[in-house]
């Protein structure tokens, strides 16, 4: 197996904001909205380089859309930051219309997804998010899983020409992936090769399935672990490849099993390679206040989940 | 306020000239080189009523009335208001840009558009059809030249305009970005926090025409959702306000836009409100929220194009 270190934890939205800081230095075009959340965000950086490209528009996230499909004629290439529920559900009309069907190179930012946002309850725990972006035709989904990642992909959508959601979270969770690392849009990750079953981890739950993966090493079961980042355009390839080596499967996600990163993957696989699958994701359900860790145990989310969901899925083949 | 009795004599009186006045700018067109300026932009009025009327027949569907009633209003600013490049580009750089808020009235749109040079006018013969570029409501999906931005659900175009504009001073590009939007698209939300950032940020490069017409779908806009003094409402947000009262009358669209172009650089966003007439043009959808979004029959299409003679020549 391979070894994977956390070289300290740190949240992916910092990420964001660290790639957001160095896209202010190394491309001009770049500019960027805020909708009451710099801190949050972590823009600050690029609001003190760059305020004549930086945009607070306030508590009004469809005018910041809008705005930022407007920006894009001109030449601009507009990163809107806000919370992720903020970022899809309350500005889904203005997205579909505006920026996807208008076919703008808006890149849609959205921090604290999912369930560990923790504290503040449901209201703001998106579990839909990806599954309303990626309904939308042309929109490109992003999840991304540690730091260095998502620093990784903001710089990488930058030179994407089209719309973009890209999803990550609040707290600090181990950062692993290599510093240096080449982001490639719609490319699956292997992060341990396997043959017993097969883990598909997007987001914070890729963690998690590294280690459940050495549990699962331990009772001798090999688990191939694939992070899969990039939700649409999905790597069917990979997917396809890995499911006919092991016969079962199991996706894991911070997200609701309708719509989510499973669903993309069950559609892919009863297309071409028919198999088990076991689905670690919120089950048709709205969080609830309590601390991160808390939650992803009581919901179902973390590496004992996807260690009992692979021995159940193992047992279907 | 206008009574109902007013109203409808105005519209006897106007029904029985419009012939006439219709036949004079006819005879003005065959003798072009002769024409005034405003008589060849009210000949061109003319066609687009024509070109409105028969795309809405012909797939018996469409907005014919929001579309009549702001012909005036695209003619002037496609032929005399906008500074504009002749070859489309989406970045619209170095150009005035206009963003159309209330898409359903895209048949003026694609009228004017094609008149002015960015599509052929034999075009107009595909609208609402299949696999057409003249879709129902505008979409830069299909790559019609002219269209920056897709738009039907309303309320959208003034932020859409908002960024355009900002990007417009980071490029330092000193031309303006117009915008229109329908009076009863004004109670959606979204409009009003993009009034506030507009007003807030100082986006004086920026002009939204609010097509007064008092008519939405259900009814006035006074019995379905009554807005009150808008002009106030703009105002109170920090707006610039310049009232066009004949929004139908071309001398009066270029003089009050004039004005509205005076007015930018100044710190604040221009807003002009357009007092039209819904169905303006063909006497029997004047003054009525009917002919909102309903295409006429052969008879009333007949009837209709026989108040606006031909001009420029049908497509």
């Amino acid at each position: 197996m391979k070894k994977y270190t956390n070289t300290g934890s740190k949240d992916t939205r910092s990420g964001f904001g660290d790639g957001l800081t160095q896209l202010g230095q190394t491309n001009e075009n770049v500019v960027a909205l805020c909708a009451d959340l710099i801190g949050s965000l972590k823009m600050d950086d690029f609001k003190k380089n760059h305020p004549e490209r930086f945009f607070q528009v306030g508590i009004a996230e469809a005018n910041m859309i809008g705005m930022a499909a407007g920006m894009t004629i001109g030449g601009k290439i507009p990163f809107t930051g806000t919370f992720a529920n903020f970022s899809t559900g309350r500005v889904y009309d203005q997205i579909r219309q505006s920026v996807a069907y208008s076919g703008k190179n808006v890149k849609i930012c959205a921090s604290h997804a999912g369930i560990t946002l923790g504290e503040d309850g449901a209201t703001h725990q998106i579990l839909e998010d990806i599954g309303l972006m990626k309904m939308l035709p042309g929109m490109t989904v992003i999840n991304t899983c540690d730091y260095n990642q998502t620093k990784a992909a903001t710089l990488a959508i930058a030179d994407y020409d089209g719309p973009v959601y890209l999803r990550f979270g609040r707290p600090k969770v181990a950062n692993f992936t290599p510093e240096d690392q080449t982001f490639e849009i719609g490319k699956a990750v292997h992060l341990q090769e396997g043959t017993d079953v097969t883990i598909v981890a997007t987001g914070h739950l890729v963690w998690e399935a590294l280690l459940a993966a050495e549990t699962l090493n331990e009772q001798g079961i090999s688990a191939e672990v694939i992070n899969i980042h990039t939700i649409k355009p999905l790597d069917a390839k990979a997917i396809i490849a890995s499911a006919n080596k092991t016969k079962c499967i199991v996706t894991a996600e911070e997200h609701n099993y309708l719509g989510g990163l499973g669903e993309s993957v069950a559609r892919v696989l009863a297309e071409n390679a028919p198999t088990p699958q076991e689905f670690v994701a919120t089950k048709d359900t709205f969080g609830e206040s309590g601390t991160p860790a808390q939650l992803m145990e009581k919901y179902g989310l973390n590496a004992d989940a996807i260690v009992k969901a692979s021995l159940k899925v193992i047992a279907r083949k | 306020m206008l009574t109902k009795t007013n109203k409808s004599l105005i519209t006897a009186i106007y029904s029985i000239l419009l012939p006439f006045y219709n036949t004079v700018l006819l005879q003005l067109k065959n003798q072009s080189t002769n024409m005034s300026d405003i008589q060849k932009l009210e000949a061109l009025v003319i066609q687009v009523r024509r070109d409105i009327l028969r795309q809405v027949h012909k797939v018996n569907s469409g907005h014919p009335g929001g579309s009549l009633g702001c012909a005036e209003f695209f003619v002037a600013l496609y032929q005399e208001v906008m500074d504009r490049k002749e070859e489309f580009s989406m970045d619209g750089k170095d150009e005035d840009l206009f963003f159309l808020s209330n898409g359903h009235i895209s048949p003026v749109f694609y009228s004017v558009l094609a008149r002015s040079g960015y599509f052929p006018v034999e075009e107009l013969n595909t609208f609402r059809l299949l696999n057409s570029r003249l879709q129902g409501h505008p979409t830069t999906h299909e790559g019609l030249p002219g269209i920056r931005m897709a738009s039907g659900s309303l309320g959208q175009g003034i932020s859409v305009a908002i960024g355009a504009a900002q990007v417009k001073k980071l490029n330092n590009d000193n031309h303006l970005v117009y915008v229109l939007c329908g009076d009863g698209e004004l109670q959606e939300g979204q409009n009003w926090e993009a009034i506030m950032y507009a007003a807030g940020n100082k986006v004086d490069n920026l002009i939204v025409s609010i097509d007064l017409n008092g008519q939405q779908i259900d009814g006035s806009t006074d019995t379905v959702l009554p807005m009150g003094n808008i002009q106030g409402k703009f105002e109170a947000f920090g707006w610039d306000v310049i009232n066009i009262e004949k929004g139908n009358d071309l001398e009066a669209i270029l003089s009050g836009m004039k004005t509205a172009k005076a007015k930018t650089g100044n710190g604040k966003p221009i807003c002009v409100l357009l007092h039209t007439v819904m169905g303006n043009g063909v006497d029997f959808m004047m003054h009525t929220h009917a002919w909102h979004g309903k295409a006429p029959n052969d008879e009333q299409l007949e009837d209709a194009l026989s108040q606006n003679p031909e001009t420029l020549g049908d497509y």
